[in-house]
């Protein structure tokens, strides 16, 4: 249908909605709200009030943070925490998917292992956890590996194997693996049940179904909930002075503190450096959300696509079937009953 | 439409035997006793009110389901379990992952997977069951796509295709298993009316073919058509069955002729 027949219908009695002029756009007087500008100055006036009175206060000590911000063993001991968070999520992560993708096998006995593991490590705190882990080896002197009655393949001394620094890791990965086991498991029920059957039904088997077509696609799900758990971990990092493990960020700016007798200045220069991570946490969060939202929530520009392709001419928008074209003139709108046939 | 037994397909055991069969959910009753038959390059339609075993049916013959009692054969192979010695051994998910292997299926929500290009989606199988060459994999999958007629989608994600194109790719990663029946559970109940057509017309074409095909539908002209014979079920039970021309234009059983009135 050519263009110069749309003008026959617009120059009728009534002319059909989307006819041949376009509509102009619309021009109106934006919706006020001026108790959003009374609420917000408010609040930048407090604000402001705040920070000149904090930036006057004695107490606050802002020499010493500027002195402590960038020292040495300030720094080291932030690298120390990221390290911490870093390897126990990575750890944590990896056991999580384990320990859901087992919670769900049709499995019992590997079910009930599961189930086991997140009741004993969910249902304990994690400060009691480091302290046991702390003890190992006072109840474990040696580490045997091999046959039990045999002689060991293998044995070590605990202490000498394991570091203050790993007993740390061990010890916050497995309290967090069982968190992470339940946001994946969220993530893995999230998806349709019809993925598992097409995937059964082409002669997958259930770890092939579970690892190339599930699993991916709870990822989106899983992401959110997994990048607070960095961020929260992050900030558990400061209990590991319980295994006693002291050259964390928050260990060590309290020890600082309790030689200069300062403890204000140098907990504002952990949370700097905590609110410094956590904010390059987030914007990671962020790009990873992106990724694996590809193949989802596209369709809107598809149906943008087809509505500005099919609705030409003299189509009344109301007749609820933009796809189907009508040549111009042929009958009036719907909407209007009693018209000539 | 053509009579496909040819003589050295009669000789051979039907694809699809169904001998007795029955499925509970609970205290529901959803098959009872059904037997039929299904033989080589048969197109056979399933028809009947929803909630009347079609699906559930279906679903069986690829041991999605399980059976309560009776026995379902495909080309001659127990689906499910293992015979020895008069005694029933059910089968290693592995072995039942093996027989849906040749069992194609295609569903009425598409299922599709979303995170997979259409391309992705047809070899997914091939490459990950048959442990089949990429390269391979790949020409036949792009084969196929043309052959539903999507060559040019190949790379769309399901979210950017029309539920049409979405069922053709369906059937495309179906077929690229290569099966020797294909199971189609009400294929274009979930389509806009306009798109319903481009599905049917790839079913015809597979069924010209001479591929073995069951179809639960309601699209009684396809079942006019292209189908061989027309089974109608209500109840969990077979009322009725026959040469689709004769069931619906002079069906027999009452409950036949009330179902019809209603969708013809």
């Amino acid at each position: 249908m050519s263009t110069e027949n749309n003008s026959r219908p617009a120059a009728g009695a009534t002319p059909p909605a989307g006819g041949a002029t376009e509509s102009e756009p619309i021009k109106a007087i934006r919706l006020r709200h001026p108790w959003r500008i009374v609420f917000a100055v408010v609040l930048v006036i407090g604000f402001v009030l705040f920070i000149v009175d904090a930036a006057g206060r004695e107490a606050y000590k802002w020499d010493f943070v500027a002195k402590y911000v960038f020292d040495r063993r300030i720094s080291e001991a932030a690298l120390n925490t990221l390290q911490l968070t870093v390897y126990s999520m990575v750890i944590a992560i990896i056991l999580g998917v384990i320990l859901a993708v087992m919670r769900l096998t049709p499995n019992p006995v590997v079910n009930s292992l599961a189930w086991f593991y997140l009741w004993v490590f969910r249902g304990t705190p994690v400060y009691v956890q480091l302290v046991f882990w702390g003890l190992l080896s006072i109840i474990y002197s040696s580490i045997d590996i091999g046959i039990p009655f045999m002689e060991p393949w293998f044995s070590f001394e605990t202490n000498a194997a394991l570091s203050t620094f790993t007993l740390a890791i061990i010890g916050l990965a497995l309290n967090e693996a069982a968190y992470m086991a339940e946001i994946v498991r969220a993530g893995l029920l999230s998806v349709d049940k019809g993925q598992d059957e097409a995937a059964t039904a082409l002669g997958m088997t259930w770890f092939q179904t579970m690892w190339r077509v599930i699993l991916p696609q709870s990822m989106r799900v899983i992401i959110p909930p997994t990048g607070n758990e960095v961020i929260s971990m992050l900030k558990t990092t400061s209990l590991v002075t319980a295994v006693p493990y002291s050259f964390d960020l928050y260990t060590r700016s309290r020890d600082i503190s309790a030689e200069t007798f300062t403890p204000i200045p140098l907990l504002i220069v952990a949370s700097i450096w905590y609110l410094f991570f956590t904010s390059i946490l987030m914007v990671g969060q962020h790009f990873l959300e992106k990724r694996f939202a590809r193949g989802v929530g596209a369709r809107e520009d598809r149906k943008i696509d087809t509505m500005s392709g099919t609705l030409t001419g003299a189509v009344p928008l109301g007749s609820g079937q933009p796809t189907v074209v009508r040549p111009p003139g042929d009958g009036p709108p719907p909407t209007e009953p009693g018209g000539p046939r | 439409m053509s009579d496909a037994t040819t003589p050295s397909a009669a000789a051979r055991a039907p694809m699809v035997l169904a001998d007795r069969v029955s499925k509970s959910f609970g205290s529901n009753e959803v098959l009872k006793s059904i037997s039929l038959e299904v033989k080589h390059g048969e197109v056979m339609c399933l028809v009947g009110p929803s909630g009347s075993g079609k699906s559930t049916f279906l679903r069986c013959i690829n041991h999605l389901e399980v059976v309560n009692s009776g026995r379902l054969m495909v080309d001659g192979d127990l689906i499910g379990y293992r015979e020895t010695g008069g005694r029933l051994y059910e089968l290693a998910p592995k072995d039942a992952a093996r027989q849906r292997r040749d069992i194609g299926m295609v569903f009425q929500r598409f299922n599709l997977f979303p995170h997979m290009t259409a391309l992705e989606n047809v070899m997914e199988a091939p490459l990950r069951v048959k442990k089949m060459a990429k390269a391979r994999v790949e020409q036949d999958a792009r084969a196929l796509l043309a052959r539903v007629g999507l060559a040019d989608r190949a790379d769309y994600y399901p979210a950017h295709l029309s539920g049409g194109q979405q069922q053709r790719v369906a059937i495309a990663r179906a077929l690229a298993m290569e099966p020797k029946l294909m199971l189609f559970d009400e294929p274009t109940s979930a389509l806009d009316p306009e798109l319903v057509g481009e599905v049917l017309d790839v079913m015809k074409g597979l069924a010209k073919e001479g591929m073995t095909m069951i179809v639960v539908t309601h699209e009684m002209g396809f079942a006019r058509e292209v189908a061989d014979s027309l089974v109608f079920m209500d109840g969990g039970v077979v009322v009725e069955s026959g040469d689709p021309d004769e069931v619906l234009s002079n069906p027999q059983h009452r409950r036949t002729q009330a179902f019809l009135s209603k969708v013809l």
